[in-house]
């Protein structure tokens, strides 16, 4: 079977797999209340839309280095970091806008941090890669794929060893699963029985190489399987099979059975980053992808169910407008870290600073 | 003072961090059922149990990042990557997440681990064991490098380490295991901001580190017979360089060899050669010399590791070159 012949099929089942989980939880949308409905709405609308102000500014030279944008995915930030405590960890990765976001961090400090100012939730050093925020135990924003799940494992391990019952989320890529520090990381994590889940976010391409194209085996729960630890398959667009899924995960590595691993299936609207000439996939299969978008679609279902009506999405919005202007204008007024303070940090007694 | 073995040493200084603070734990390849390789934490298993002496797989990448998180969540975890040879399948973490981490997220968070390694060759290991890459790791800012060469530092390092609040490296030269030596009493006052004069001496600075410190100290005895004084610098931390003492010291002597067991190109030594340049060229009466190891993979027989490392001959004929 040639490479493209196998992606392509690959991509089918994919799909289908997804569909078919779709209308399992059809039942789901009765519970629904509409302010949680209109919460997960309003979290993935604030995604976007930053997102959509922040490739402007970055046209405009207002930010530079990488942009990652989230843009298709959303559902999967909006629907699973609620599931977390406030006591919580979170590590992410250089595409981690949404997960912030959603995290609570506030606009302000993210569009800060966009802009590199001292304001930033990394006080300008880190950029759109890395963002921080230690009061809500998010740690990155770590840009080296599958660096962060090693640290998910350790933050897991010191929770264990002080009696603590919290978990720690650790989000990677497709394309992380290459990586000897996934296979490394899982392996640890089940062997330990450590609070940790894994929750990868599987966009179906590693920057521009298709999971088929550099996977012997695509079934990313299947590797997890192997490492002796549940994993399940979820729909990643749809917002409300991802806050079931993860609500449920998180209960059950709380519990203390050790590690579980969520495999989202979702899809990259936009570019890998802002220098990506998408050369790799075809617009008909971005458009295709594009008709499972997860706000239109989770809009339908509001509808549907009477819980959404045209005067709500105006008024959501237009609070997201403001709330994106007034972080543009708080970017724009911030100062930028004196010159002065370039080695501040590097060691936390700076007379270690050499 | 009371006689102790190197391994000794680092033992005492582990056991004793387990027993000060609940929240240091040991993980590393073997360091539990085995004793560890080089037998540095044999019997810690029995004295703190599998919970704080922690048998890891053979993932250094994945143990080295999980002591960085556990040190983001409160632990002092100390590692053992069993020798700089591995741990470049670990530097990544180290790099990357260990050494940026407190940098970049403008001070929200800093990584107070400790990871031992042994180092260095020796022992006829062949070129994939007879690393030394001490300086490599010296490059990067953030992480603390210390290079005990003495039983005194071998015990009192661990300990200041395990206080520190950012990442400390610290490499055991697998040659000095088995070495005894006087364990002074003052090792809790071991600072890990300063380079040693080892000896005093008032014709030619012979600056060194780690195992190479034998080594220099037994060609300045060589020397003193031919009537050269030569002063012996142990320069016992990396990063950040206690410059102040290597320019005293060439300031006197006017002279300087730097030892390094690493491959002459990019080498700590040429780092400590650019910083006497730098802060104290008007002084010298000669170029300053290097003794490092010859530019190729360390090999296995006998005679040509021996002709391929630094040995105190070489410093020898290096100090009489400048003197002649």
């Amino acid at each position: 079977m040639s490479s493209q012949h196998r992606n392509e099929k690959f991509i089918s089942n994919y799909k289908r797999n997804a569909d078919n989980a779709r209308e399992k939880r059809d039942d789901m949308t009765p519970s629904l209340t509409r302010e949680q409905g209109l919460e997960l709405l309003r979290q993935m609308l604030r995604i976007r839309r930053f997102e959509e102000r922040a490739a402007e500014l970055y046209q405009l030279g207002k930010i530079h280095g990488f942009l990652h944008l989230y843009i298709g995915e959303e559902a999967v930030a909006a629907g699973s970091i609620p599931s977390f405590t406030n006591e919580d960890a979170i590590v992410a990765t250089y595409r981690e806008h949404g997960h912030a976001l959603v995290r609570g961090t506030s606009m302000n400090q993210l569009m800060a941090e966009l802009y590199g100012k001292a304001a930033g939730c990394a006080h300008g050093r880190g950029g759109s890669m890395h963002f921080f925020d230690a009061s809500r135990r998010f740690y990155g924003g770590l840009a080296i794929v599958a660096g962060g799940l090693p640290v998910a494992v350790g933050l897991a391990l010191a929770d264990k060893m002080q009696g603590r019952t919290r978990v720690t989320g650790c989000y990677f890529g497709d394309g992380a699963v290459a990586e000897g520090e996934f296979h490394e990381s899982l392996n640890l994590a089940a062997l330990w029985k450590l609070p940790v889940l894994f929750l990868c976010e599987n966009n179906l391409y590693a920057m521009g190489t298709a999971l088929a194209r550099h996977q012997s085996q695509p079934d990313i729960a299947a590797k997890a399987k192997a490492y002796a630890m549940g994993a399940d398959t979820i729909d990643g667009m749809d917002v409300l099979a991802v806050e079931t899924a993860t609500g449920r995960a998180v209960e059950r590595v709380r519990s203390g059975n050790g590690p579980y691993f969520l495999e989202y299936r979702t899809y990259r609207f936009r570019a890998h980053s802002m220098y990506d000439a998408e050369l790799y996939r075809t617009k008909d299969e971005v458009s295709e992808w594009k008709r499972r978008d997860p706000i239109a679609t989770f809009e339908q279902t509001l509808r549907q169910a009477r819980l959404l009506r045209d005067e709500d999405l105006q008024q959501l919005e237009a609070a997201i407008a403001t709330e994106i202007e007034d972080a543009v204008a708080f970017a724009e007024a911030a100062p930028w870290e004196p010159i002065e303070d370039l080695n501040k940090d590097v060691y936390t007694d700076e007379r270690r600073t050499t | 003072m009371t006689k102790i073995t190197y391994r000794e040493a680092v033992r005492a200084g582990l056991r004793d961090a387990l027993q000060r603070n609940p929240r240091v734990f040991l993980m590393g390849e073997d360091v539990g059922k085995y004793g560890g390789t080089y037998a540095c934490s044999k019997g810690l298993l029995d004295e703190f149990g599998p919970e704080r002496i922690r048998d890891t797989p053979l993932s250094e990448s994945t143990f080295v990042g999980a002591g960085i998180g556990a040190a983001l969540g409160g632990m002092r975890p100390i590692v053992e990557v069993m020798t700089v040879n591995f741990s470049l399948l670990a530097l990544d973490q180290i790099l990357n997440n260990a050494a940026t981490l407190r940098h970049m997220s403008g001070g929200q968070f800093n990584v107070p681990l400790v990871v031992r390694m042994a180092t260095g060759a020796g022992r006829q290991m062949a070129a994939q064991h007879s690393h030394s890459l001490e300086g490599w790791y010296a490059h990067i800012p953030g992480i603390t490098v210390l290079t005990p060469a003495t039983v005194t530092d071998a015990r009192g390092m661990l300990f200041a380490a395990i206080q520190e609040p950012d990442p400390v490296f610290i490499f055991e030269h697998a040659y000095l295991y088995s070495m005894e030596g006087e364990l002074e009493e003052s090792w809790p006052a071991v600072d890990i901001s300063r380079a040693a004069v080892r000896r005093p001496g008032k014709d030619v600075s012979l600056i060194t580190f780690g195992g190479s410190l034998w080594k220099t100290l037994a060609a300045a005895t060589q020397l003193a017979q031919e009537g050269i004084d030569a002063e012996v610098v142990d320069l016992r931390v990396l990063r950040p360089l206690d410059t102040g003492t290597i320019l005293t010291s060439v300031r006197k002597t006017h002279r300087a060899v730097v030892i390094d067991e690493a491959w002459r190109t990019g080498s700590f030594a040429a780092e400590v050669a650019a910083q006497i340049m730098e802060g104290t060229f008007y002084d010298l009466d000669a170029p300053v010399a290097r003794v490092c190891s010859e530019e190729v993979p360390i090999p296995y027989p006998k005679h040509l590791e021996e002709a391929a490392l630094p040995q105190p001959n070489k410093i020898v004929k290096a100090v009489r070159r400048l003197l002649g």
